[in-house]
């Protein structure tokens, strides 16, 4: 108490002779991207140096986290009672962590968030724990001239392919021998991407990885008629030899595409630059087929939030609603590819204004996302959904798999006491 | 029990201190700790309270039944067969999810085999722990008799004076220094399905007979594959302690065989082998315990798939502590393995007891 005493003294006096800035509160603040191999890390560090230089209250200091260790770091943190004020977290961790009370409540004014892509949001409990500056979405990567000379037809987003429609071009780009595989889901990136753009299928089946009514059982959801078609249709993809396994080298996963050792690939607006580069105006990017249940995609990235260890949340909710407006969206987007938050900041960008290569993905994700289920009890839901699906395609019975699965994620709800719904 | 180690030592005492403390504060309170969250359900995060629950993590993990299905018949009783002409069965999930049976709810397909025309179903709680405990097993069995093995055997060939000897011992202990995350990197390469190097050194040497094979993508061969790789990672390291061993043999000894007119064999098996004794039985309990501890080269190569066939005890643990949240869970585990590696070192040391 004395030193702080004696701090304050201090500073007190230095107000007389330094510039306000000594009068800045400090506001620490982790983030998940260091070294990312795009400019998100670079703009992140922009966005808080001009945060600082604006105002003369809060001083944001940022520690970069590499993403394979950063959850890890929070959860660790959160045991040891070391949270910083802000923390980035990905959109379907936040339940998560706003459940056992990482975080706390963003406290915004949603008129602030008018127009926002439904991704970006970050709801719990009818409160906004996070808001996202970008979102992502999903398509089928393509090339016109392939479609073109095989006869199949170009899908639209008022008009996806249906199952039967899709299931036949995979036959005939496999059938004409020129590629490896017909199609490439993208087995290698093992983690978060299985829930993320698999589910969506499982979606458009009918089925999802948790009943949405209740959150507290997955039965019906994830094992029921819906759910066993969907398993079947994944694992004849490998059966029939149409998508590399799970043993895909992931050098295959990142080049393959480009190569053109796939003919179509299941892959984020992230990787849509490089391909655009390649093949100019043939890239196509389509919408997620229609198995029965509409086309969906996943939604939400990562997002910025204030944690519950923060004294200062008016600081750390100034800092992100700094960062909310179009300009830092087009920002970021412009630095990284990802998609703007809003229309208006579509507009500013290269890549997402009218007439822009990426330009389908903002309506994509406007039209299509879907988010992943709003459960603190997705985290472990995620896992096992990995599992399953990794098991199907590599030949487990498809009921029996499912039936195991939801067992487990209705195993993990019970020990939780339902996870607060 | 005053013997001369407790009396009128403290030097000795005093110096061992520092490890013992280490030993006590980073192992054996870590395990009471373990021991402890395996009686309740601790989870990673939440803000539900901790509850004492008994042995329950215990029963959900070993809980095991067999069931009897009767094949399904006709109308006229006779047996349905499938299409390749197998008896055709009702499925499990008949009886595992049905309400009639609510002892057997959650259990799952373990194994099973033909007993007349039924069919005797093993279910387990934990399907994928009882992969993981015979993966491991299995891994045991194979690794420490093969590394000790071949350890030795590289051992003898270097333990001779040659010129050059030392760039052998290098090379042969390089893996070991290498970290164990890179060398599954590495490995990962050298088995790849499409263009690995094994693959295509197998199709150059038989002249393109050989079918490439899916080394880590093939749940026959996944396990293999991790135990070739794991043995000549470690093989360096006991190679190393079996040559320690070799070089305490007084050479005297081979002289006089030699003059005894031993044959390489007869000095092999009766000077040799006695001499290595004790070498012997630390390199045998200390492979146990390191392939009972195999981790890395699963987390980094395979996740344990392709369907669990990869999956192994401390994996598993790690699986569900960190993945799962389930700390009570990973706790069991972490006492079970605890268990088995005690029993089995206590095994070996009374097998290996001096008589």
């Amino acid at each position: 108490m004395k030193t702080r005493t004696i701090l304050t003294a201090a500073l007190l006096g230095g107000v007389a002779f330094a510039p306000a800035a000594m009068a800045q509160t400090e506001l620490s603040m982790w983030y998940h991207g260091a070294g990312s191999n795009n400019q998100e890390e670079a703009t992140v560090n922009r966005l808080v140096a001009e945060f600082n230089a604006s105002q003369d209250d809060w001083e944001v200091v940022m520690e970069s986290f590499p993403q394979e260790s950063y959850n890890d770091s929070i959860v660790a943190a959160a045991l040891a009672g070391n949270l910083p004020d802000i923390i980035d977290v990905d959109g379907p961790v936040m339940p998560n962590w706003a459940w056992a009370g990482y975080m706390q409540p963003l406290g915004i004014d949603e008129a602030r968030l008018e127009g926002f892509l439904p991704g970006t949001i970050g709801r719990w409990g009818g409160e906004v724990y996070s808001v996202g500056l970008w979102d992502a979405a999903v398509a089928v990567f393509a090339r016109r001239s392939v479609l073109e000379d095989h006869g199949i037809r170009i899908p639209t987003l008022d008009e996806p392919w249906t199952k039967d429609e899709f299931d036949a071009a995979l036959v005939t780009l496999d059938e004409s021998g020129e590629f490896e595989h017909a199609f490439d889901p993208g087995m290698a990136w093992t983690g978060e991407w299985y829930p993320y753009a698999f589910s969506p299928l499982l979606q458009s089946f009918g089925g999802d990885i948790v009943d949405r009514s209740t959150y507290l059982t997955a039965e019906g959801a994830l094992n029921g008629e819906a759910a066993i078609e969907f398993g079947e249709w994944w694992q004849s993809l490998f059966e029939r030899d149409l998508a590399p396994g799970t043993s895909q080298d992931p050098a295959d996963r990142e080049t393959g595409f480009i190569d053109g050792q796939y003919a179509l690939q299941w892959n984020g607006n992230w990787a849509a630059l490089p391909v655009i580069e390649a093949f100019g105006d043939d890239a196509l990017f389509l919408p997620a087929p229609d198995f029965g249940n509409g086309s969906t995609i996943g939604a939400a990235s990562w997002q910025f939030g204030v944690s519950a260890a923060s004294e200062h949340p008016e600081g750390a909710r100034a800092f992100i609603e700094f960062a909310l407006t179009d300009e830092w969206f087009a920002a970021f987007s412009d630095g990284t590819g990802l998609i703007p938050v809003t229309k208006s900041a579509a507009q500013m960008t290269q890549n997402y204004a009218e007439g822009g290569p990426l330009e389908v993905f903002y309506e994509l994700s406007e039209r299509q996302a879907l988010v992943r289920p709003v459960s603190p009890g997705y985290v472990v839901a995620a896992k096992v959904f990995e599992k399953a699906l990794a098991d199907i395609a590599n030949g487990a019975d498809v009921a029996d798999t499912l039936d195991a699965a939801v067992d487990e994620i209705d195993a993990d709800i019970e020990a939780n006491g339902g996870y607060g719904h | 029990m005053a013997s001369k180690l407790t009396r009128s030592n403290g030097a000795g005492w005093a110096f061992a201190l520092p490890g013992f403390g280490l030993i006590a504060l980073f192992i054996v309170l870590p395990f009471f700790f373990a021991f402890g969250l395996s009686l309740t359900n601790q989870r990673l995060i939440s803000p539900n309270p901790t509850e004492y629950v008994g042995f329950a993590n215990y029963r959900d993990l070993l809980g095991l039944a067999v069931i009897t299905l009767e094949p399904e018949r006709d109308e006229a009783g006779q047996l349905v067969r499938e299409a390749d002409g197998g008896i055709a069965y009702p499925r499990v999930r008949t009886v595992t999810r049905s309400d009639d049976y609510p002892q057997y709810r959650g259990m799952r397909e373990w194994f099973r085999w033909q007993s007349g025309d039924n069919a005797r179903v093993v279910i387990a709680s934990d399907v994928v722990f009882m992969k993981a405990l015979v993966n491991t097993l299995t891994f045991v069995v194979v690794v420490a008799p093969v590394q000790a093995g071949l350890a030795l055997v590289l051992a003898l060939l270097i333990n001779q004076k040659l010129r050059g000897v030392n760039v052998f011992r290098a090379i042969y202990f390089m893996p070991v220094v290498v970290s164990i995350v890179v060398v599954s990197l590495l490995w990962r390469f050298i088995y790849d399905g499409n263009d690995g190097l094994l693959n295509n050194m197998l199709v150059g040497l038989t002249f393109g007979l050989f079918e490439p094979v899916d080394w880590l993508g093939n749940p026959d061969t996944a396990l293999g594959a991790i135990m070739a790789m794991s043995v000549w990672q470690g093989v360096g390291f006991h190679m190393v302690i079996w040559l320690a061993g070799l070089q305490t043999i007084s050479p005297t000894l081979y002289e006089a065989a030699d003059i005894e007119g031993a044959s390489k064999w007869q000095a092999f098996r009766y000077v040799t082998w006695p001499g290595l004794r004790n070498t012997a039985i630390l390199i045998l309990i200390v492979i146990t315990m390191q392939a009972f501890a195999l981790f890395a080269q699963v987390d980094v190569m395979t996740n344990g798939g392709p369907l669990d066939s990869t999956q192994v005890l401390v994996f598993q643990a790690v699986e569900r502590g960190y993945g799962r949240q389930d700390i009570s869970g990973g706790s069991t585990i972490s006492v079970i393995l605890f268990l088995i590696v005690l029993a089995i070192s206590l095994l070996q040391r009374w097998l290996t007891r001096e008589r």
